[in-house]
């Protein structure tokens, strides 16, 4: 611990990222000084290990794991309402047990599975690609993961005792009201968003500051990865929009508990109020839970084209902007609400215009297809696939963009066609792809190519078949969210169709998870960098160490591997073998926010059970608000707060350290 | 058939507009599908070009990164193709909207739309008599080649009125009137549903609207306006029908005046039953009072307790309130 905190003062700017006079950079890395960082980096051994866990790529797999988990779930949950629908009149689901499924489908797929498993994308990668580490804060991070499991159960808890939510997820009122939904299920959804809420939030902060900091030095903004501005956008985004669905959600749980008239018309409240809380956050999350995907799609898909990809700028552009007008398209869910048709033009209009980035990302990808040397492997098929069914997600949504279109397409079988067409085509296909993308980083063998090829025939094509005739049902008129339909209505034979369409593609995914399974215990050995990828991600061993880096890189390009390819001799390259050691104990780099240039040496949290046990501790609160037990809720919220005052309680070393850095 | 035009789909919009405002849309919904389909299409062609071409080159040249210009000009001319297309069809969009506003002529007819779970109650003013109400319920009868002005409410939670064949959606909010207008160009029935999420029997919460010529149109709402004529044949049936059923219905002519449920004044004339869920039939009415939450789980309608004569004798006595 002797000089550590001289050196900040001795730092100069790299100048394209160039060697630092009298930094500490190491070329060779002698095996003592791998086995320190192992030391510091590795978890304690055992449960509290497993538990305390602050490793942001086993948080990221857990994530990732636990959000599949989740779409299996969901999964089924459609498959019985496909049974259900697939003939008229049919009566296997009562309609109580059918508005459950389909809510529960919605939140389950929306926020449990379709958010998450990005965020462990991108918790397992931002730090690899950015040059890190770890995340920014740690402990935060793994707080966020707990949150998500506690809060995934406490939403599902209420499933098998038949209370499960059962008014959609959209949850509008006064349907949701304590007087036409009087049981807990409407409880269960509001205080279930406002605990996962919790979780996105603390989350979303920590992308945020991770990309602001926690980069290597040279790395300015214009050289990260695309996925990054994707999560970063999202993560933004999210910490705008999330404050609107918890609000309208704990007034909810108010007017239904406690007298309250927000959404009651009886005491002057406002039935839309509900709608323009939910969709000033709900529609921003539709970006946040795609931005990242297509981010995926833009890194993945020029590897397998054996190119950089096309017009960076204009797509790391086109994502910050999609965000930008989508908080401003609320009202294109409310069309038929009866606002005034000026107002609901101008959204019509701004609905239309958020064409124009989403066409940008997608004439970027079939340049570079078109560019480029396609290698037909398995996650350039996935990839690829997005693209075409992004398109037919995206004009599908700018029929819905109009609003006299959307008069007769609202609410109808066509927005399903829609939104799935976007989320399974831009959210599922796109991580189907990352994970035979990335797979081989995160555990170090490759995944079979031929049950590839058929994992992506069945869910290609059991997806279009399932989901390509729900348009034609939403044009014959077939409303939403109805539990059956009559006869005489001419949808039966095209939900029959609908319905093996989704077997098939359950059994794709089915088969996906299967070779997921063959490839963990039996795949081929994958070598650090078996596509050879351009990114930082790749230049180290797989899997990765504890500790990510043994050296902290200095970046001189956006492709630092490529680089004896991509440019002249004389033209600054990045060094990947020598740079930043840092291996006095737990510490990784930190950088200034825009050109990426060493600022601190950043002290690193060890594993620690509070987040886990933080996570826990708001069960018996939420419990409590849940089943108006207030001793039950305030026990809860006593041991959360003894369990933060110890997360913060002043650690002696780090404080003496920060301190000493901010005066040298 | 109990829906005349034969159509395949009672709720297809793209087929069988029965008014100006629906062939609006008609129009509206077939070219933006077909400009959808053309760009799909492309956009598939492109992206099969653009393999095929990476293809050959990479069988050509070594299957290497290298040294790539170039590109980014695809951004701008896909782009640059897609914004006029996009320009022309909020142009249409909104051509639409302002053709969709407003009817040929102001209305002369209005007519109160209020959505219950889950039926809906129809309530017509008259211009003259504004004391002179008409209630009905489930079936909207409008007269032809008029514009009829709409008011929607709701009782309890959103509904949303929507006849595809005739025109646009609206959601009915409680606490607000929104307002719409039908016009049906063509004598016909079309069939109605809601359109918003409202709990159990949403998917069962359907309506007709009758289209007929502005005569017969006058002699049914003269024959609305008369009360029941329940001196028929039974005079059981119509106690029955008081103790059993006044409480929430209201037959016009009797003491039943219960406001809970649908109007059944005239229920005998009506064509369905249950939100037409059912052709009105006495085979399917009885099955109606006999297992009404076994027909239409979850409705309001709680199981009356009747013997099976004494259904009997309600079916006979209902379906004769034409």
């Amino acid at each position: 611990m002797s000089t550590t905190l001289d050196r900040p003062a001795d730092w100069k700017a790299p100048q394209d990222a160039g060697p630092v006079d009298g930094a500490p950079l190491a070329s060779v890395i002698p095996a003592e000084a791998e086995r320190r960082l192992a030391e510091a980096w590795e978890d304690s051994p055992g449960l509290r290990g497993w538990f305390g866990t602050v490793d942001h790529k086993k948080i990221g797999i857990r994530y990732i794991i636990t959000a599949f988990v989740f779409l299996t779930i969901g999964g089924v949950e459609a498959l019985v309402m496909r049974l259900q629908l697939a003939q008229p009149n049919n009566n296997l689901l009562n309609p109580e047990q059918y508005n459950q499924l389909f809510s529960m489908h919605g939140v389950t797929m929306i926020f449990l599975y379709a958010l998450p498993i990005l965020s462990g994308f991108s918790n397992y990668l931002w730090p690899l690609m950015l040059g890190s580490r770890d995340m920014a804060y740690p402990r935060l991070n793994a707080l966020s993961f707990w949150l998500y499991v506690v809060s995934g159960i406490f939403l599902y808890v209420s499933f098998p005792l038949g209370a499960a939510p059962n008014d959609g997820w959209f949850n509008y009122v006064p349907n949701g009201s304590a007087e036409y939904d009087p049981g807990p299920n409407i409880d269960v959804y509001c205080l279930g968003m406002i605990f996962l809420g919790i979780s996105t939030a603390v989350g979303s902060a920590n992308f945020v500051v991770t990309l602001l900091r926690m980069r290597a030095p040279g790395m300015s903004l214009n050289r990260v990865p695309i996925i990054i501005w994707g999560t970063l956008t999202a993560s933004a985004a999210n910490l705008l929009a999330i404050p609107a669905v918890s609000l309208a959600c704990l007034m909810l749980w108010f007017d239904r508990n406690f007298g309250t008239h927000f959404y009651d018309i009886g005491g002057g409240g406002q039935p839309l109020l509900w709608q323009h809380l939910f969709w000033m956050f709900g529609h921003p999350w539709v970006y946040a839970v795609v931005l990242p995907a297509m981010g995926m799609v833009s890194d993945g898909l020029p590897v397998h084209c054996r190119r950089p990809l096309v017009g960076y700028t204009l797509v790391a552009m086109a994502t910050v902007t999609t965000m930008v007008v989508g908080f401003g398209v609320w009202l294109h869910h409310m069309f038929a609400t009866g606002l005034p048709s000026l107002a609901l033009s101008f959204f019509s209009a701004a609905s239309f215009v958020i064409a124009i980035p989403s066409a940008i990302s997608v004439f970027a990808w079939i340049a570079t297809i078109w560019t480029g040397r396609a290698r037909l492997t398995v996650p350039f098929l996935f990839f690829t696939s997005v693209i075409l069914l992004f398109v037919i997600g995206g004009v599908s949504g700018v029929m819905t963009a109009s609003l006299a279109l959307d008069w007769q397409l609202t609410d109808t079988y066509f927005i399903v066609a829609h939104l799935h067409y976007v989320l399974i085509g831009i959210n599922l296909f796109a991580v189907v792809g990352a994970v035979y993308h990335w797979f081989p980083k995160m555990t170090g063998r490759m995944m079979n190519e031929r049950l590839g090829y058929w994992v992506f025939g069945l869910m290609f094509g059991g997806f279009n078949v399932a989901f390509l005739p729900m348009h034609l049902l939403g044009l014959e008129g077939m409303p939403r969210r109805v539990y059956t339909y009559g006869a005489d209505m001419g949808f039966g034979t095209t939900n029959l169709v609908v319905t093996v369409g989704a077997i098939t593609f359950a059994g794709g995914i089915g088969l996906f998870f299967l070779s997921i399974l063959l490839a963990r215990l039996s795949g081929r050995p994958a070598g650090p960098n078996p596509w050879d990828g351009p990114s930082l991600e790749w230049s180290i061993p797989s899997p990765p160490p504890a500790y990510n880096f043994a050296v902290i890189p200095l970046i001189a390009s956006r492709h630092p591997l490529w680089e004896d390819r991509l440019l002249a001799e004389d033209q600054p390259h990045s060094r990947l073998a020598e740079g930043y050691l840092l291996d006095e104990g737990k510490e990784t780099l930190g950088v200034t926010p825009l050109d990426a240039e060493p600022d601190v040496i950043l002290k690193m949290p060890g594993d620690s059970i509070l987040p886990v046990l933080l996570s826990v501790s708001l069960l018996p609160l939420f419990g409590g608000m849940l089943l108006l037990k207030p001793w039950f809720a305030a026990a809860g919220a006593a041991a959360a707060f003894a369990i933060l005052i110890a997360w913060f309680w002043p650690h002696p070393v780090l404080q003496r350290e920060e301190q000493a850095r901010m005066y040298v | 058939m109990l829906l005349t035009g034969c159509a395949a789909t009672p709720l297809g919009y793209l087929e069988g507009s029965g008014s100006r405002s629906a062939t609006i849309l008609q129009s509206l919904g077939w070219g933006f599908t077909a400009i959808s389909c053309v760009v799909v299409i492309v956009i598939a062609g492109l992206i099969g070009v653009g393999i095929w071409r990476g293809r050959v080159r990479a069988a050509a040249e070594a299957s290497d990164v290298g040294r790539e210009a170039g590109g980014v000009k695809a951004i701008y001319w896909g782009v640059g193709l897609s914004i006029p297309v996009l320009i022309g069809m909020a142009v249409w969009t909104f051509l639409s909207v302002q053709a969709l506003a407003v009817p040929s002529s102001s209305p002369t007819l209005a007519v109160s739309i209020i959505g219950h779970r889950w039926w809906w109650e129809i309530r017509y003013q008259s211009p003259l008599y504004p004391a002179d109400i008409v209630t009905t319920a489930n079936e909207l009868v409008i007269p032809t080649g008029v514009p009829v002005r709409v008011d929607l409410g709701s009782a309890d939670v959103i509904h949303d009125f929507w006849v595809p064949k005739l025109g646009p959606k609206m959601d009915m909010v409680p606490g607000r009137t929104n307002h719409t207008w039908l016009q049906a160009d063509r004598e016909g029935t079309y069939r109605g549903q809601c359109a918003e999420f409202c709990g159990l029997q949403h998917g069962h919460m359907g309506f007709v609207v009758h289209a007929l010529s502005p005569k017969a149109f006058d002699v049914w709402v003269t024959r609305q306006r008369q009360p029941a004529l329940v001196a028929g044949p039974s005079p059981a049936a119509l106690s029955l029908f008081e103790v059993k059923c006044a409480a929430c219905h209201t037959v016009r002519g009797t003491t039943a005046a219960g406001i809970y449920g649908p109007d059944l004044t005239h229920v005998g004339g009506r064509t369905t039953l249950a939100a037409a869920m059912t052709p009105n039939t006495p085979d399917n009415l009885n099955r109606w009072l006999g297992d009404t939450q076994g027909v239409k789980p979850g409705a309001e309608m709680p199981q009356i307790d009747l013997s099976r004569v004494q259904r009997g004798q309600l079916v006979n006595w209902l379906e004769t309130l034409k």
